[in-house]
This record gives structure tokens, C-alpha cells and sequence, in this order.
């Protein structure tokens, strides 16, 4: 129907917003909306620009050819899925993309040659074709943490869990400034229930795989499986700083806070069961459930505030009897670690070559839109209130949005629209001020390299 | 206990007392004699296989220091130091120069070269690590004065969040070490270098340092993480370079002379030769079909049953075969013996005279440069490449799947026993599945893994011998 009567109407950009009212999912994301998107509303010149890291060709030092040696990967409808893909200019992506309307967009590494003609090289001697730089990247999924929430489980995400990807966001934020010295750091939403980490340092898009796996590995505290009931062993007699820096500035507070409140870890018997069994000692277990059992009936409060009581008791019997073993001594700090604490895939992290899905894309399952998540005010994000396909095409209907927001002239301070504020967000918190850096290393890469050759030819 | 040890050794032995660890940079303007370029180069690489080995075991680092300790010792020990030092260079670049050729033998190179350098620096005392640390030249210096400070009570943390017990200790009540451990790992070091963090990435990933602002502190206890690092990268480049100099201008270059040398030396065997036959193999004709059943590995069997069967054996399976007996006990006489009755039921005594013998007898270092040579090692067996009409090479490789199946049924394996060898073909574990098939046969576990066929044939006849010592097996 909406085919139809965009036909009649001869302007293929009016499209009637549809009337939802059983929702099924091609009213989310089908091929229509998405040539609508990438058609108009997909900022081309934004990727572009980032990706190519300053080197536009304006400066003599730049490498014209950098950008084109980025491995791109698109899946289409159908499930067809192309690697490989590169593009000289952000015409030639922005002309690809128009041309097969992907579901959905990866990116990949720079590699030493374009990878789409990888094959025109010899796989041994100098030319090999092998990943040159990359982002080091993380993937949060809230799939990870479906032992420790009780509100959805699976793809569903809503209001009560979403607050561990705000305070994981937090964590590794945090701690990828201040012990690691990153600086230009780009969060994305990761369109239904996850957030992904761009870390676009020079230094962190030339590291190793090596090096990759021992900042994931520096991360990992999580070790969990079906197999163990304590999935987090605090060894020895202190938190390392960054663990405890994290403890202190967000796992207690959410944990005693947010967390109890949304989730009431101990207010049934099978909830409580799954944190006793953390608790390495049989007799501390048993003693916490009899108390528990006992007054199970009989209270008058809140599901969370019979939570809170319960922790407070857990916390004092432990604090008493911490001398008794080793694994007891940070048995609190554990608990809060196996709820509170990142769970990042490890795989996505360890490898240069490993694809992630690019900014700004569109989740096939919910239409939302990929968009940047602001570090400093992650607690305002609201993965449900993030724009749709269906949401923008209603806005551009009802004029409410410039068409084309690829322009990168003055008039981007007033494109009110919901998608042109988030991608106002990237130019100004992220991409400038990573171009600048950029630029000024390019510009001294140069003047040492025409400095060298200068004094090649001193007498 | 433990961590006393690994601070103090005793100066009995000559690993402190010869603190230097050759970093290996450039090439020694040393002379070396012909001989010794292989000799020094084997000694080597019977102490990195044993490298290999100790880690294929999965050993502990602790462990690693004991092994490593050994084996220097072993291979590589010389009264005089200088002459130590050369040796140990020398054949450093030998095996540099051997390994340098393939992504495969790169791989293991850096990974058994880093190893044993990791373990050597393990064990040198503190002042001689330092030193080691001031070779590489690198720019890193201790953190001092007010930053110290400004990071000592993190430092601290650190530390005590690396403090363990093991559970083991926990329940004993009055445990020395725990009180030294614990004394010991409360303290903050004296030293500390401020290093980049992707220079110490062991370090970073499990933990074991502060970090800040892309600066990892890394303790003076801690210093193998950065030179290993810096040992590994640094070879890695040099196997590149080494590599592309062979291919451009060695070895066309050395084609007489080093060239032959260096390519036989990465397949080299580097175990027992079994060239002199030991007191368990000695024997007589009269035994040897019931040998060849009772004791004789898959491929031995292989080419004897072949060989009573078509009284013939191409050339790749009269050096296979013949070789082993000679390794077997099987003395000269006997071995003409032997060969001439089967083969002169094929083409005439007089032919395998003027024909076969000259090779027997060549085999046994009696004719021509008069070269003992010795019998073939799996690793050499298992490289071989038979063609149509031999019947040499080893079955687990070269054999297609039923008729190693059938082979091993005839050997007496169970079905579940062939399932497991099978499996370990199916994964080119081609001497594992030996092994197995050695375990399944005689009942028993065979923790070393058989790589020559005599070995297995000696093992086979220790246990025989064992079960009924006077009987002839």
C-alpha cells in the first residue's frame, strides 16, 4: 500500500507515516525506510571524515590513500553477506551504500592494501595483506548479564536493567582516560540492547593483538558459566586501584542503590539462593538462609526494602567472619562485582580484524538508530526513547527536519530534528576535537620527516 | 621458601656465576670451525627442545627455571666462560640462521628462543637482571622522589592485591612461608620503571601493575615482563631480516658449504641415535620374525611382513628397515644374511651379491666414506614421501584410512583403541598416534611419546623382558 501511493504521488520521499497498531516488524525496518535513510538522512561526510583520520589531501603529508584502504563489510536482505569492501572516496561509499540499501554496515581494519584487491598480492615477501591499524574496540551486550537481572531476559531490555550498561559505560570510561591516557573515545548505542566502544587514539589504532587481548584481559573480571556458582574470585588482600576506583566510585553505590531497587536480588528464596551460594563458607550460608526462611512471611516492607535489610545482614555476618578463609576476605566485593561489574565480549576486543557495526546504522530488528551515547551523561540515555526509522520519516513527512543532512555548512545549529542532534553530538564532542589532534600529528609527522631529509644533505 | 630460591641461588652453579645472557643483536665477529657451527647449533637445539617439551607438559614457570637450569647445564656448559659465552652465541645465530626459513620454524624459534630467555633472566639474581635490563638501552627510567610518593599507597595496593595464599596453605596453622609471603608481598618495592603499557602486556592483562595515564609501573621484580617483551620483538624483526639475507645472497653463496648444513638442520633429530645398539637389542636371526611381531613398531612391521612377502623392498624401505635392524642389534654378517635369503628368492643369490650387499654393507659404515649412519627418526620417517611400489614411510601418515585400520586390527588394537588413534591421524598427531597404539598393545602408559622406531622397539622389549625374563621374546 505504502508503494502505492508513493507512486501516485510521483516523490518518492512522501511516504505516509504508518498507522502502528499491531505492530509487526517490517513496520520497524524494511527496504523503503531504509532507502528513505540512507538515501537522505545517513551522514556520510561524518564517517568519512572520521575514518580517514585527517587525511583529507589537504596537507602534504596526508595518505591520500588511507581511507580507501578500510575494509568495509555490508549485509544485505536475505542474509548476503560482502567483506571486503573498500571505497576510494566518501562518494564511491556513499554511492555503494545507495546502490544495495545494506541492512547492515560493518567497519573493519585499515589494511596494508585495499582490501577489496587484496588478491593482486602475493600472500608472502614484504607486500602481505594485513591489518595496518585499527580502533580498539568493546562490545557490551546485556545478554551477558541475564543471570543477574530479573526484569527481561534475551533481546528485551527496558528501564530496570538498562542502568548496568550505564554504569559499565562508567567503569570503562573511566578507567580507558585514566589508566590508559586515551582521549578520543566514542560510545554508540548499539540499537536494541548493548553499547559499543570506539577507542580512536592514534596509539590505540596501531596497537597489537597482543596488547589488544591484555587491555581486555585487564577488563575481564567476570569468569562465569554454568560450572561455578562464584564467577568472580577476588584474590588477595586489597582490590588492584582500578578495581577498587571503580568499586567505590560506581559498583557500591549502584549496586545499593539502583540495582536493589530495580531488581530486589534478595527478596525471594530463589533469588537469595544464587547469592548465598557466592558465599564460600556452608555454615555463614546456612545461617543467612534460616534468618532468611524465618522472616520470609512475616515482614511488612517493600520487596526492595526487604532487600536492603537482607544486605546489610549479609554484609555484617560477613564483615565478622571474614577471618575464617581467604575467599572470604572481599566475599562482599565479589557479590557486587558478579552484578555490577562490565561483562565486555572478550573476542570482539583481542582481534584488529575483527568487524563491528559502523555508527549511525539501523538495527534490522528494531529500527532504532545507532547513535553516540554522551560518557558524561550516560544516565540520561534512554535506549527506548532512541529514534526509529518509522519515528524520522514522520518527522521528515511533517517537515520537521531538513532533508539533507549531509551539508556540513552553518545551518547545522538550528537541524533540531532527533537524528541531527545526535549527530551534532559526534561532530562536537568527538570528531573535531579528534581531528585536530589528528592534523597536528600529521602536521608533526611531517616537519620530523622533512627535518631528517634536511639534514641528510648538511655537510 | 619458594621465593627466597628464586632470589638466591648458591654460586655452585655456573648460571651466577656467568651472569650474561648475549641479547643476540649482531652477528659475533667470531671465527668458528666448520664442526662446530653444527655442533654448537645441535647442543642448542637439544636444550630448546627440551624447552618444547617442558612446555608441552605444562610445567610452571618455576618449573621452567628448573628445566631450563638443567638443560643449560647439560648442553651447554663449559669450563671457561668466554668459551661458554661463544658457544652460546655461536649457535644462537646458527639456529637463527636455520630457523629463519619458513613461517613455521619462525614461529618456533621466537617462541622457544623467548622462553629460554625469559627463564635464564629468572634466574639471575637482581643485580644481574639490572644489568641485562641496561643492555637493551631502554629509555624507561625508575620512578623517584615525588612522583613515588604521590604513588605509593596505589603501588601498595597493587601489591597486596597479588598477595595469595593457595588454599593447600591455608589450612596449616603455623606455615612459615605464608608468614614470609605475606611479609614479602606487603612491601612496596624500592623500584619502580615507568613504561609504557603495551611494553608489559602479561602485566597489564593480569593486573600486576599500576597504570595511569597510559604509564605502567612495573617493579624491579617484575622486570621480565619488559625485557621479555623487548627480547621477543626484537628477534621477530632480526628472523625477518635473516631470512631475506639467506634468500638474497647466503645461500646460493654457501651452497657447498654452509647451505647443506643448515637445511639438515631443522629437521634434525636430536634424541638417542640408537647407532650402537644397546643391551636389550641384540638379535639373532633365529628370533627375528618372532621379534618383528612381538616388539617391531607399525612401519617396521609393515615393511618386513612385505618384505617375507615379496622377498623385495625398494631402496626407501631397505634404508628404513634395514637401518632399524642395524639399530635392533642385528649385526652385519647376520643382516647379509638375513637379505640375501629373501632376496635371492626373488632375483638370484648372485644378482643381490653383485647388487644388494655393497648397500647393506654401506649401511653399516663398511664401504665408501665409511659413515655409520643411523637409523631413521619418525620426524625423518614421517617426511618421506613413498611412491608407487614402496612400502616404507609411516603408516599413520601415509596410509590411507582402511588400510590402517586394518593394519592396526592385525596388531591386535581394540576398536575403542582404534578410534582414538584414528582420531589422532584425522588431527596429524601422527607419532601421538603411535604412542597410543605402543599404550594399547602392551598395556601400558608411554609418557615420553615414542619418536624413533628403535625406541619404541626398546621399550617394547624392556616391558617383555620384565614380564618373562628368561623367555626369549
Amino acid at each position: 500500500m505504502v508503494r502505492e501511493e508513493a507512486e501516485r504521488r510521483g516523490d518518492d520521499t512522501m511516504i505516509d507515516a504508518p498507522q502502528i497498531t499491531n505492530p509487526k516488524p517490517e513496520d520497524f525496518f524494511n527496504v523503503h525506510y531504509l532507502r528513505i535513510y540512507y538515501g537522505n538522512l545517513f551522514p556520510y561526510t561524518d564517517i568519512h571524515k572520521w575514518l580517514s583520520y585527517g587525511h583529507d589531501g589537504k596537507h602534504p603529508g596526508c595518505d591520500e590513500y588511507y581511507f580507501g584502504r578500510r575494509e568495509f563489510s555490508f549485509t544485505l536482505e536475505n542474509d548476503v553477506y560482502l567483506r571486503y569492501k573498500s571505497f576510494k572516496s566518501v562518494s564511491s561509499l556513499e554511492h555503494a551504500i545507495k546502490s544495495c540499501f545494506p541492512y547492515k554496515i560493518d567497519i573493519g581494519a585499515v589494511y596494508s592494501v585495499d582490501p577489496d584487491k587484496r588478491h593482486a598480492y602475493s600472500q608472502t615477501g614484504t607486500n602481505v595483506f594485513t591489518p595496518v591499524e585499527r580502533e580498539l574496540v568493546f562490545d557490551i551486550d546485556i545478554t551477558d548479564y541475564d543471570d543477574v537481572r530479573y526484569c527481561c531476559s534475551g533481546a528485551d531490555v527496558c528501564s530496570k536493567c538498562w542502568p548496568l550498561m550505564t554504569v559499565a559505560i562508567k567503569v570503562i570510561h573511566t578507567s580507558l582516560k585514566e589508566d590508559f591516557g586515551f582521549k578520543h573515545i566514542l560510545w554508540v548505542f548499539s540499537g536494541r540492547r548493548g553499547v559499543h566502544c570506539w577507542v580512536c587514539d592514534p596509539k590505540a589504532r596501531r596497537m597489537t593483538n597482543e596488547q589488544r587481548s591484555a587491555v581486555a584481559e585487564y577488563f575481564r573480571v567476570y569468569k562465569g558459566n554454568e560450572n561455578n556458582a562464584r564467577k568472580v574470585a577476588l584474590m588477595g588482600y586489597s582490590l588492584h586501584p582500578f578495581l577498587a576506583r571503580s568499586y567505590v566510585d560506581f559498583l557500591k553505590g549502584f549496586f545499593e542503590g539502583e540495582l536493589q531497587a530495580n531488581q530486589s536480588i534478595f527478596s525471594t528464596k530463589d533469588k537469595y539462593d544464587k547469592i548465598l551460594e557466592m558465599i564460600s563458607d556452608e555454615d555463614i550460608q546456612s545461617e543467612l538462609r534460616e534468618k532468611w526462611e524465618k522472616s520470609a512471611n512475616r515482614s511488612s516492607l517493600s520487596e526492595e526494602a526487604i532487600s536492603l535489610v537482607r544486605w546489610d545482614q549479609l554484609k555484617n555476618t560477613l564483615q565478622s567472619k571474614k577471618h575464617k578463609a581467604p575467599t572470604l576476605r572481599m566475599c562482599v566485593e565479589e557479590i557486587v562485582f558478579t552484578f555490577a561489574y562490565p561483562r565486555i565480549d572478550l573476542e570482539v576486543s583481542k582481534q584488529m580484524n575483527h568487524l563491528l557495526k559502523a555508527p549511525f546504522c539501523v538495527h534490522p530488528k528494531t529500527g532504532r538508530v545507532c547513535v553516540p551515547i554522551d560518557p558524561n551523561n550516560c544516565d540520561e540515555f534512554d535506549p527506548l526513547a532512541v529514534p526509529t526509522l518509522s519515528q524520522l520519516i514522520e518527522e521528515i513527512n511533517s517537515g520537521g527536519s531538513k532533508m539533507d543532512v549531509d551539508d556540513d555548512d552553518d545551518d547545522d545549529d538550528t537541524d533540531t530534528s532527533i537524528l541531527g542532534k545526535s549527530i551534532k553530538f559526534f561532530r562536537s564532542s568527538f570528531l573535531e576535537p579528534l581531528l585536530k589532534s589528528c592534523k597536528e600529528e600529521i602536521e608533526s609527522l611531517y616537519k620530523t620527516k622533512i627535518g631528517k631529509s634536511k639534514d641528510s644533505f648538511s655537510w | 621458601m619458594e621465593v627466597i630460591r628464586s632470589q638466591k641461588r648458591t654460586a655452585s652453579n655456573d648460571v651466577v656465576s656467568n651472569p650474561k645472557i648475549p641479547l643476540y643483536l649482531t652477528a659475533p665477529p667470531l671465527e668458528v670451525r666448520l664442526e662446530e657451527f653444527e655442533l654448537f647449533a645441535i647442543d642448542r637445539l637439544r636444550v630448546l627442545k627440551g624447552v618444547s617439551d617442558g612446555l608441552a607438559r605444562g610445567k610452571n614457570p618455576k618449573e621452567m627455571d628448573d628445566v631450563v637450569d638443567a638443560l643449560w647445564k647439560e648442553h651447554m656448559r663449559h669450563s671457561d666462560a668466554s668459551e661458554m659465552l661463544n658457544k652460546d652465541i655461536i649457535s644462537h645465530f646458527v639456529i637463527r640462521l636455520v630457523y629463519c626459513r619458513s613461517d613455521e620454524l619462525k614461529k618456533w624459534f621466537l617462541s622457544m628462543e623467548t622462553a629460554l630467555f625469559r627463564h635464564r633472566f629468572r634466574l639471575r639474581n637482581f643485580e644481574a637482571q639490572r644489568a641485562i635490563v641496561g643492555e637493551f638501552g631502554l629509555p624507561y627510567k625508575a620512578v623517584t622522589g615525588a612522583e613515588l610518593e604521590s604513588l605509593k599507597e596505589r603501588l601498595g595496593q597493587v601489591v597486596r592485591s597479588l598477595g595469595q595464599i593457595s588454599p593447600s596453605v591455608v589450612n596449616d596453622i603455623c606455615c612459615v612461608s605464608v608468614c614470609f609471603f605475606s611479609f614479602l608481598s606487603f612491601a612496596v618495592e624500592a623500584v619502580y620503571y615507568k613504561v609504557p603499557f603495551e611494553e608489559v602486556p602479561d602485566l597489564v592483562a593480569g593486573r600486576r601493575v599500576l597504570i595511569q595515564k597510559g604509564h605502567a609501573f612495573v617493579a624491579g621484580s617484575q622486570l621480565v615482563s619488559l625485557v621479555v617483551t623487548q627480547f621477543r620483538s626484537h628477534i621477530s624483526k632480526a628472523l625477518i631480516l635473516t631470512n631475506r639475507k639467506w634468500m638474497t645472497t647466503i645461500r646460493e653463496r654457501e651452497k657447498d658449504r654452509l647451505t647443506p648444513i643448515v637445511e639438515a638442520l631443522s629437521t634434525t633429530y636430536v634424541g638417542p641415535d640408537y647407532s650402537q645398539s644397546s643391551e636389550y637389542a641384540d638379535i639373532s636371526l633365529k628370533d627375528i620374525d618372532q621379534v618383528s611381531k612381538s616388539s617391531f613398531p607399525l612401519c617396521m612391521r609393515h615393511l618386513f611382513e612385505k618384505l617375507r612377502e615379496d622377498h623385495h623392498l625398494k631402496h626407501g624401505g631397505r634404508m628404513q628397515l634395514g637401518l632399524f635392524l642395524k639399530g635392533v642389534g642385528l649385526k652385519l654378517d647376520d643382516a647379509l644374511a638375513f637379505w640375501r635369503a629373501e632376496f635371492s628368492k626373488k632375483v638370484g643369490s648372485e644378482r643381490f651379491d653383485k647388487e644388494y650387499a655393497y648397500g647393506i654393507r654401506h649401511n653399516y659404515g663398511k664401504e665408501g666414506k665409511r659413515t655409520d649412519y643411523t637409523p631413521y627418526a619418525c620426524q625423518k620417517i614421517i617426511s618421506s614421501a613413498p611412491g608407487a611400489g614402496d612400502h616404507h614411510g609411516c603408516p599413520y601418515r601415509h596410509f590411507s584410512e582402511d588400510n590402517l585400520r586394518a593394519a592396526l586390527g592385525r596388531m591386535g588394537l581394540s576398536s575403542r583403541g582404534m578410534e582414538d588413534v584414528m582420531d589422532k591421524v584425522r588431527n596429524k598427531h601422527f607419532q601421538l598416534a603411535c604412542t597410543l597404539t605402543f599404550e594399547a598393545v602392551y598395556g601400558t602408559s608411554c609418557d615420553v611419546g615414542i619418536n624413533h622406531p628403535n625406541q619404541y622397539f626398546e621399550e617394547s622389549q624392556k616391558i617383555l623382558k620384565s614380564k618373562t625374563p628368561a623367555a626369549p621374546v
